[in-house]
């Protein structure tokens, strides 16, 4: 019997010829993702009672949660992590005025096919876009790989997702994924590994695969995997001189599900406040007024997706009761985009331009929400509270649902 | 043996809800955290919680953020266990790193109201509820290790000692 991708990287990494699902394998990742927690999370390594953190260049350090600092609590934090950066002497660190931690992540080819990271954030998944295996772990977890390098996974089993079909000119990957999510629900994929394949998904560019991984927390699963091809070892070779060892499961594994989905028959999807798998077709949802539309985060505020929102925008005005914020998801996406022409025609429709970084995704500062106000985000997460205000609803969709939804203040299929 | 009294809720209870997002960063103490635990679920909790009350709960609980203040907040507010149909793999992780029970068995969450009394062996699987028993799936020896010391960071402290 041949072996899934999942088992395939963790029994390389613990140094085994073969694991089954459900082994416990104990290993010392490739890449470690820690952003604006890095204060606690060195806190913690220092109950630990070592001096020098295990190796400095399995860290990445990204400030982006809440910056520039939103309050002297937010500023002290970012100072401590400042600290411990120098004093642990971690080279691979990324202040303010750079991005989503995890667009840079991969925009700066820190992780590539073959590769194993880890994050102390949920949506650490996207790197399964180049054919890592990456996922979220705590801050407890984080301190100890400071401190020992080591981690523990149990092996899961795999979900595969075969997708085909043309893709129609007003869905995107991001529709896909809130379909999928909508259809098996919010543990759907519970604590497995997820593999997107198929030549709907080889058809997409690297910005949308990185939607897939992304948003696949969002079913319940422990990572979201697509194949590395042609397309994501061109897309590393700008970014990287790094020579990777991609895996691929065997052709006789063996998956838990295999789950079938054809594009050209899925419609623009929102999922509606306030879990991710309350999803319908932007059609029905045509009566509900919005008052805010985000578009950006590391779900979707790429060069391609802020492109969606200008191809829509161009020459229009929004409307006149909606605020449209864009975040570009980094500061070389911010950049791209400018020297596109993207961004005058966002700010000539009406909408102001972020600095690069999370925004109001996780309700901490720059346009959360007051009671009653309806936001509609391409971001990955509409819990309740989750922009700032238990009382404000929100609504998820593709870029293109997005920007159309500006025009009209309501939600409007693109 | 934890033995308290049962705050029942419904599916997908998330981190959101649990400790909210906007706290993150500015919340570094334990005890502060636990002011706020569920506070945008059930504003009574924080308030009225006694020491080993039960959460009992539906499917994927604590599902979103890698938030362990989510796990930590429940914990010093003296919950002494949570029961549900299932567990996000990230709250599970960081409830046991912190040292919290997080208990599977779907049979007694159906049965379990606000305010009946339950009865937890953690370390043995066993459950007590409405005069039924329950087993359900003990922890691994390898996770159990990190329990029993009462967390990651003090089992890992453990290790390093002993080297």
């Amino acid at each position: 019997m041949g072996q899934t991708f999942v088992q395939k990287i963790l029994a390389a990494k613990a140094g085994l010829d073969h694991v089954e699902v459900g082994q416990i394998v104990e290993i010392v990742p490739d890449v470690a993702l820690s952003h604006d927690n890095t204060a606690a999370i060195s806190k913690k390594f220092e109950t630990l009672g070592i001096e020098k953190i295990y190796d400095q260049n399995l860290h990445i350090i990204v400030l982006d949660h809440c910056v520039p600092a939103a309050s002297e609590k937010y500023a002290s934090n970012h100072k401590v992590i400042r600290e411990f950066v120098k004093n642990q002497e971690i080279e691979k660190f990324y202040d303010i005025n750079n991005g989503v931690c995890h667009q840079i992540v991969l925009e700066k080819g820190h992780i590539g096919p073959g590769m194993v990271g880890v994050g102390s954030d949920s949506h650490t998944t996207m790197y399964g876009a180049v054919g890592a295996f990456s996922t979220g772990i705590g801050r407890s977890e984080m301190a100890v790989i400071f401190g020992t390098g080591k981690i523990w996974f149990k092996v899961p089993p795999t979900i595969k997702f075969e997708i085909t079909g043309e893709w129609p000119d007003n869905l995107t990957s991001k529709d896909l994924i809130l379909h999928i999510i909508g259809d098996i629900g919010s543990d759907g994929a519970f604590y497995s590994s997820c593999e997107f394949t198929g030549p709907a998904i080889s058809a997409l560019n690297m910005s949308d695969r990185m939607v897939l991984s992304n948003m696949s927390v969002e079913m319940g699963a422990k990572n979201g995997y697509i194949p590395p091809d042609e397309k994501t070892l061109l897309w590393l070779s700008e970014r990287t001189d790094k020579k990777f060892k991609a895996v691929y499961s065997d052709e006789d594994c063996k998956y838990s599900k295999v789950l079938k989905y054809d594009v050209s028959k899925i419609k623009p999807t929102v999922a509606r406040p306030h879990t991710v798998d309350n999803c319908v077709t932007a059609d029905e949802l045509s009566d509900v007024k919005i008052n805010q539309a985000l578009i950006g985060t590391c779900t979707n505020g790429r060069v391609e997706d802020i492109e969606m929102a200008a191809s829509v925008l161009k020459g229009k005005k929004i409307h006149p009761d909606v605020r449209l914020l864009v975040f570009p998801a980094s500061m070389d996406i911010y950049k791209e985009s400018i020297k596109l022409g993207y961004i005058e025609i966002l700010i000539d429709a009406g909408a102001v331009i972020m600095n690069p970084g999370c925004g109001p995704c996780l309700g901490a500062h720059e346009g959360t929400l007051a009671p009653e106000e309806v936001c509609i985000s391409t971001a990955n997460r509409n819990f309740k509270g989750r922009m700032g205000c238990k009382e404000a609803s929100v609504y998820l969709a593709s870029p293109l649902t997005v920007a159309t939804s500006a025009l009209t203040g309501k939600i409007t299929s693109p | 043996m934890i033995v308290g009294k049962v705050w029942k809720y419904g599916d997908d209870i998330n981190t959101d809800v649990i400790f909210p997002g906007k706290y993150t960063y500015t919340i570094s103490d334990r005890k502060e955290m636990a002011e706020h635990a569920l506070e945008d679920l059930d504003s009574e909790f924080a308030k009225n919680v006694q020491k080993n009350d039960i959460i009992v709960a539906g499917k994927n609980f604590g599902c979103g953020s890698s938030r362990e203040q989510a796990a930590t907040c429940i914990k010093e507010a003296g919950a002494g266990a949570i029961i549900a149909k299932s567990f996000s793999r990230l709250f599970f992780r960081n409830a046991i790193n912190e040292g919290l029970p997080v208990v599977e068995c779907p049979e007694a969450v159906d049965l379990l109201k606000k305010g009946d009394t339950a009865e937890v062996d953690f370390i043995n699987g066993k459950l007590k509820a409405g005069g039924k028993e329950f087993d359900f799936v003990k922890l691994p020896p390898f996770i159990l290790e990190i329990f029993n010391d009462g967390g990651l960071l003090p089992h890992t402290k453990r290790k390093l000692d002993k080297k």
